[in-house]
């Protein structure tokens, strides 16, 4: 008798635990589901769609804004320089980002402290630290103002503003917080004995940092790449604020097709050849991280 | 080994021959200059002190035991020789050159870490060649010393694994393997079989000991586990709130303890406590000649030194007791036995079931050891 009661009470605690994992997982699967699988499909389908002179949408399937990305120059010329736009950021960003974290994790007394001074500039609006660089680096802004007060130029240097250097400086400061975190946390996850290790074994500091800590930050290292090239690939107010006409990317391509072009299947074409290649970056990236973890 | 000579570490070839050659000298300490000394040395973490005063010489080729429970200050001890942190005063020389400044990359000490710290994302070999890497030797004569080296752990077949898929007692084998490669001067071994479960433990001891004695390398051991220590040891440093108590082979330290705390750490004994009076200490209704002054009197017994008493009564403290408990220990009985006085003591007999009733007992004289008693230390 026991046993069956025993075994009911199993059933049971098996159901409501089955009910607790849909009531909690059913929400956010049903989000995804109706505003961004359902969305992308209906964009997919237009993608493979046109515009008719008299700016209507056709419905009959065409593979003309696949070849059309490929075949006019701006379109792919501008997708090659938001890549290098995103290169650069990416390297920018691991540059001050990783030495930022190790001296944090390594050598730093106050580590909370700095730990927030890094995190702080997330909780400020995007727009604002836009708009700060554009005052900062203007032709009557701080930079040239101080620059021909203490008579290093004559006239402001135009180059500052609305240029792709503008947009990979603003972009390099929004997104280093984002490559310091992840590697930050990689660092912190290593054991403090393999340094002891390392330092026992013979090697100097030089050495136990490319041999012992540098690889064990890999994964880390991967992961905040990936997040401030794929950030800024799809970036779009840093170019439209700041870059001028040389500093457009691609993502302000789609925004104009999405608007006053009124070119919604071509949009949709370029949004999924970025979609894919964004995809394949993660897959890559995911593919690196798993190579290079040990736990 | 010669001395004097640049920091950077000094390997030469054929380790094993090297190693070999130096074990058929005298493994057992002598009287010359020793290896390793520490002087008056003292650390404090911020206003906490954690060692005070701590004097310690380890001669060349010797297994030294810095025994001591947890908060003792041992593992302290040991990472100030490596140079992971550094003293606050005193100092440490080593084959007559001071490397108490030096940092750990400098000093020939190797270590074997409590969790073997060997790193993730090298293999075994790797692991093993690392210190040879960094010392730039060339990469044919790498390979050479970690196959050595491998063999005489008897890892050889895990050469390419990562440590991640070697066993607990693999990764402690390619620890060792991984410090002695480097033929350090003295190795370091921070409570390495701490982490291994009882039965490989004792076997690991068993290699340790013997492996020290193939190589004789001295060996400085750190662990809280006072039967391990008498195992392996040629001396034992007991520490105890970060003073030492006694520096002793482990016989004299069983044998002889200086105080009430290291006869109480080092097995099992009966303290008792009485006066000393023209020449005879009395202990409650115990009562036996000595040679000590005049003055108030700890002794430490040890339980195997109480035995019935025999016929042919000598010079031999005699009394009588009722049994209160026993406790069966295997190959020995340890009695609760009560004096018609009060007085309780521990006697280790035979096995035997069902002890009862009163009965005679003696000890010499000799085996009552005077000790200093254990002043109780407040952690501050």
């Amino acid at each position: 008798m026991g046993r069956t009661l025993l075994s009911v009470a199993l059933d049971f605690d098996l159901m409501f635990s089955r009910a607790y994992r849909a009531a909690i997982t059913l929400p956010p699967l049903l989000w995804v589901a109706v505003f961004l699988l359902v969305p992308y499909l209906i964009l997919f389908c237009y993608s493979f769609w046109s515009v008719s002179a008299s700016q209507e949408i056709v419905h009959s399937w065409t593979q003309d804004n696949y070849r059309q990305l490929l075949q006019v120059n701006v379109y792919w010329h501008t997708l090659l320089r938001s890549m290098w736009i995103a290169a650069r950021v990416m390297i920018f960003s691991l540059l001050l980002g990783y030495p930022l974290a190790y001296y944090l994790s390594f050598h730093a007394r106050k580590k909370e402290l700095l730990y927030q001074l890094v995190i702080i500039p997330l909780w400020v609006s995007y727009l604002v630290r836009a708009y700060a660089w554009k005052t900062i680096l203007g032709s009557d802004g701080v930079l040239n103002t101080l620059l021909q007060y203490v008579h290093l130029t004559r006239h402001p240097l135009d180059f500052l503003l609305y240029s792709p250097f503008a947009v990979v400086l603003t972009l390099t400061h929004i997104y280093t917080p984002f490559t310091f975190l992840p590697i930050y946390a990689a660092l912190e996850h290593i054991p403090r004995n393999l340094v002891e290790a390392s330092h026992d074994l013979g090697a100097s500091p030089f050495q136990t940092f490319w041999r012992v800590i540098f690889p064990l930050s890999i994964p880390g290292v991967l992961a905040g790449a990936t997040f401030a090239f794929v950030l800024s690939l799809g970036d779009f107010l840093a170019p439209l604020l700041l870059g001028g006409p040389s500093g457009i990317m691609i993502s302000n391509i789609v925004v104009s097709l999405f608007g006053a072009a009124y070119n919604w299947p071509l949009g949709a074409a370029i949004s999924f050849c970025m979609l894919a290649l964004v995809l394949a970056l993660l897959f890559l990236s995911e593919s690196l991280e798993k190579k290079w973890s040990f736990r | 080994m010669p001395s004097g000579q640049p920091a950077g570490r000094r390997r030469q070839r054929d380790l094993l021959a090297t190693m070999s050659e130096s074990a058929t000298t005298d493994a057992v300490p002598s009287s010359a200059a020793p290896l390793l000394e520490i002087r008056g040395l003292a650390k404090s973490f911020g206003k906490n002190p954690v060692l005070r005063d701590i004097s310690l010489q380890v001669a060349e080729g010797e297994f030294l035991t810095i025994l001591g429970e947890s908060g003792s200050g041992k593992t302290t001890l040991l990472r100030i020789i490596a140079g992971f942190e550094s003293a606050s005063s005193g100092e440490i020389v080593m084959g007559g050159e001071r490397i108490d400044n030096l940092p750990p990359y400098r000093r020939r000490v190797n270590t074997v870490f409590q969790h073997y710290a060997l790193f993730p994302h090298l293999t075994v070999a790797e692991n093993v060649g690392y210190g040879l890497k960094v010392a730039r030797l060339p990469k044919r004569e790498i390979a050479t010393q970690v196959e050595q080296a491998l063999d005489m752990v008897k890892m050889t077949a895990y050469a390419a694994a990562k440590p991640a898929k070697i066993s607990g007692g693999q990764q402690q084998r390619i620890a060792l393997a991984r410090a002695l490669v480097n033929r350090p001067r003295l190795l370091l071994l921070d409570e390495p079989l701490s982490a291994l479960d009882a039965s490989l433990r004792r076997q690991m001891q068993v290699e340790l000991k013997s492996l020290q004695r193939e190589v004789g390398i001295s060996f400085v051991f750190v662990t809280h586990d006072q039967e391990e220590a008498m195992v392996m040891s040629d001396r034992i440093a007991l520490l105890r709130l970060g003073e030492l108590e006694q520096v002793a082979s482990p016989r004299e330290i069983y044998n002889r303890p200086a105080t009430a705390y290291v006869a109480q750490f080092i097995g099992h004994t009966n303290l008792l406590s009485g006066e000393v009076k023209d020449g005879v200490a009395r202990c409650q209704s115990l009562s036996w000649r000595t040679g000590l002054r005049d003055g108030p009197g700890l002794f430490s017994l040890r339980p195997e030194n109480i035995r019935l008493a025999s016929a042919a009564g000598g010079s031999t403290v005699r009394f009588r007791g009722r049994i209160l408990r026993q406790a069966f220990h295997g190959a020995t009985e340890l009695l609760q036995v009560q004096c018609s006085d009060g007085l309780v003591v521990s006697v280790r007999t035979a096995s035997q079931e069902n002890w009862s009733g009163d009965i005679d007992l003696e000890f010499s004289p000799a085996d009552a050891v005077p000790v200093r008693a254990s002043e109780i230390k407040e952690r501050t």
